[in-house]
């Protein structure tokens, strides 16, 4: 088990590193030259030749990615071009608000998929079954922003019991009204994931359905429920459990389009703010965040598999 | 949804059995019992897929909204861009079915316009990463040792980015967003799927015997690759292709309704929402953002039934 997971942990070097070679081969392929942002008019060639090397882009690409990441290795991800603020701090400011709502769209999506894959996998081609799989396929295929438009026209608009978007209540505030900022979003982000997990938790409870040990335990007449609950739903779920590492690149592209709609002052929306202003130091900090909350999903993910079913062995 | 039960494999005979289909499984004994239909595994397939009840109204929906789209110009009752500078945001009326937008231009013609870009985006940047995915895929698995190592790394790194926000990286530093540039970046970005799949493929089929003996009757890599791999590996990625179109038609349209995709006045189903972000649109012009919504809706539920239904029909054994 150690070996495993230090096997796995050493993977993720070469990982990390390519993520941030191509995000910085990406943003030196960027239209235009920084230094024409600095220079004022009145300078001259010599000048200008003396500013680019202060800043070290005479250097070949290769030895700026070296340094750049040495900087990033102490915490410096560059300064923002619209406000001059450094990029970390930007973003240390913006991400919780997103864990806030990518966090409570996830709980939702299990709330939602467990029972429901599971009435789906009992109640095989009944009407129920049918019923998820539609639910599920349609959770799958309404766009964020589609889905989120009808939750502010219905339940903002038309019903007005939830806010049309942000975080508080002008000069509001409290528990509750947090909650009721947080539904609506919480819900269109997790409708997509819900309908995904619902397919898979059909298919790992009908597999396990199909096992001799619920066979076995059925032929020692033990009731059905009794049956469902410790022998099928245990086995069926425990894979299920660990896909939720891996729901989070689903989870931080849905949350842009969720924080644009609903006004959430996260990532996300930031992400859209640095696009308008040309923002890139910003717009690549975001990116490489988002890879490193990806690598360490799949790392749970990969972690949590290894834990719960001790005959996962990758050798 | 409805997957035929697992068998023990049968014996077979005819073209199927004769291509060494060692993954798939064996078409119910139904098919076994009325006498001369064929047995090659496109026929069987061809036949799962048609059981499948949702996977054939999809395909049905799908013809439809492309020959909306490929009609558009037939049945358009005005020009996409055509602006009409009597009505502005006109509810619907007998001169414009489905009302007009901001600009004063037909909702209804938009959308069958839009129909055409959608689904052209969808298609062109699946057929790049599939041929992308699949070279980069088949190089992994046919050479193993270093180069598979150097190209696994590469997938996963590609991988680690959320979709949509390193397309949205990409889109904004190559410049205007076009049509072009989303078809490009969706392409060079969404082939890590398509590797990985065709990857597996061919680590499981080097290995089985008649790979091994076209290889002994001196046939050549690439020979070995283009008439006994390939073709062995193609089914899911078919089916990965089909999940791949309905995601880049999402993805458009999101792009499109973020301002950062198809530029009006071309008419895309995700740029025709925009407006929409203004709450007094949405309260009181339903009919500017409901549509274009429906359509997409469709578009995508009647690709993923579809997917669904080759995947039963191709593999049940596949899990996506």
């Amino acid at each position: 088990m150690a070996r495993y997971l230090v096997r796995r942990l050493l993977i993720t070097v070469p990982v990390l590193l390519g993520v941030t070679a191509m995000s910085y081969l990406i943003i030196s392929l960027t239209p235009g030259d920084p230094v024409q942002a600095l220079i004022d008019p009145s300078m001259s060639a010599a000048d200008v030749q003396i500013k680019r090397h202060a800043l070290g882009l005479d250097q070949p690409i290769y030895v700026r990615y070296v340094k750049w990441l040495g900087e990033m290795a102490h915490g410096n991800l560059g300064y923002s071009f619209s406000s001059g603020a450094p990029v970390a701090g930007r973003i240390t400011e913006r991400i919780e608000p997103t864990l806030t709502l990518t966090f409570s769209a996830l709980v939702l999506s299990y709330l939602v998929a467990v029972p429901a894959g599971v009435l789906a996998a009992t109640r095989r081609y009944t009407w129920i079954d049918y019923g998820a799989t539609l639910l599920a396929f349609l959770g799958i295929s309404l766009p964020t922003f589609f889905l989120g438009l009808i939750g502010i026209y219905v339940f903002a608009l038309r019903l007005r019991w939830l806010p049309t978007g942000g975080t508080t209540t002008l000069g509001g505030g409290g528990f509750l009204d947090g909650v009721s900022h947080l539904i609506l979003p919480a819900a269109v982000l997790a409708a997509a994931g819900a309908g995904a997990l619902t397919r898979y938790v059909r298919s790992s409870m009908l597999e396990v359905l199909g096992q001799e040990f619920v066979r076995t335990a059925r032929a020692k007449g033990l009731g059905e429920g009794v049956v469902l609950r410790r022998h099928a739903l245990r086995n069926a779920l425990l894979p299920v459990v660990t896909l939720a590492g891996l729901q989070v690149p689903a989870l931080l592209a849905g949350a842009v389009i969720t924080e644009q709609i609903f006004e959430w002052p996260g990532m996300g929306r930031l992400t859209i703010e640095a696009i308008n202003q040309r923002d890139y130091p910003v717009l690549m900090g975001i990116t490489l965040a988002a890879a490193v909350l990806v690598i360490v999903g799949n790392l749970l993910a990969d972690v949590t598999y290894s834990l719960v079913d001790p005959r996962i062995r990758y050798d | 949804m409805r997957r035929p039960p697992r068998r023990a494999r049968q014996p077979r005979d005819g073209a199927g059995a004769a291509k060494g289909r060692g993954v798939s499984t064996v078409a119910p004994a139904v098919a076994v019992v009325r006498a001369p239909r064929s047995t090659s595994f496109w026929a069987i397939a061809g036949r799962r897929f048609l059981r499948h009840r949702l996977a054939v109204a999809g395909l049905v929906a799908l013809a439809v909204v492309g020959g909306l789209a490929v009609f558009a110009p037939l049945l358009a009752p005005h020009g996409p861009t055509t602006i009409d500078p009597a009505q502005f945001q006109a509810p619907p009326s007998g001169t414009h079915p489905l009302g007009t937008d901001s600009v004063g231009r037909d909702v209804l013609s938009r959308l069958l316009y839009a129909g055409r870009v959608s689904l052209t985006v969808g298609l062109l940047a699946v057929a790049i990463y599939v041929v992308l995915g699949t070279v980069i895929g088949a190089l992994a698995g046919y050479h193993g040792g270093a180069v598979d190592t150097v190209l696994s790394r590469l997938t996963d790194v590609v991988l680690s980015f959320p979709p949509l926000i390193i397309i949205l990286f990409a889109v904004s530093i190559f410049g205007r967003p076009s049509l072009a540039n989303i078809i490009i970046v969706l392409g060079a970005l969404g082939w890590p799927v398509v590797g990985r799949l065709v990857r597996g493929q061919f680590l499981a089929l080097r290995g089985l015997e008649f790979v091994q003996a076209a290889r002994a009757t001196g046939g050549s890599d690439a020979r070995v690759v283009a008439h006994h791999l390939l073709p062995n590996a193609m089914a899911p990625v078919l089916v990965a292709a089909t999940f791949g179109t309905a995601n880049a038609i999402l993805t458009e349209a999101s792009l499109s309704f973020l301002g950062l995709g198809v530029q009006p006045p071309t008419p895309s189903w995700g740029n025709m929402l925009t407006d929409a972000q203004s709450l007094t649109v949405l309260e009181r012009m339903p009919w500017l953002w409901v549509p274009p919504g429906i359509m997409i809706l469709i578009a995508v539920l009647a690709i993923n039934f579809v997917g669904d239904g080759l995947r039963d029909a191709l593999d049940p054994s596949l899990r996506l």
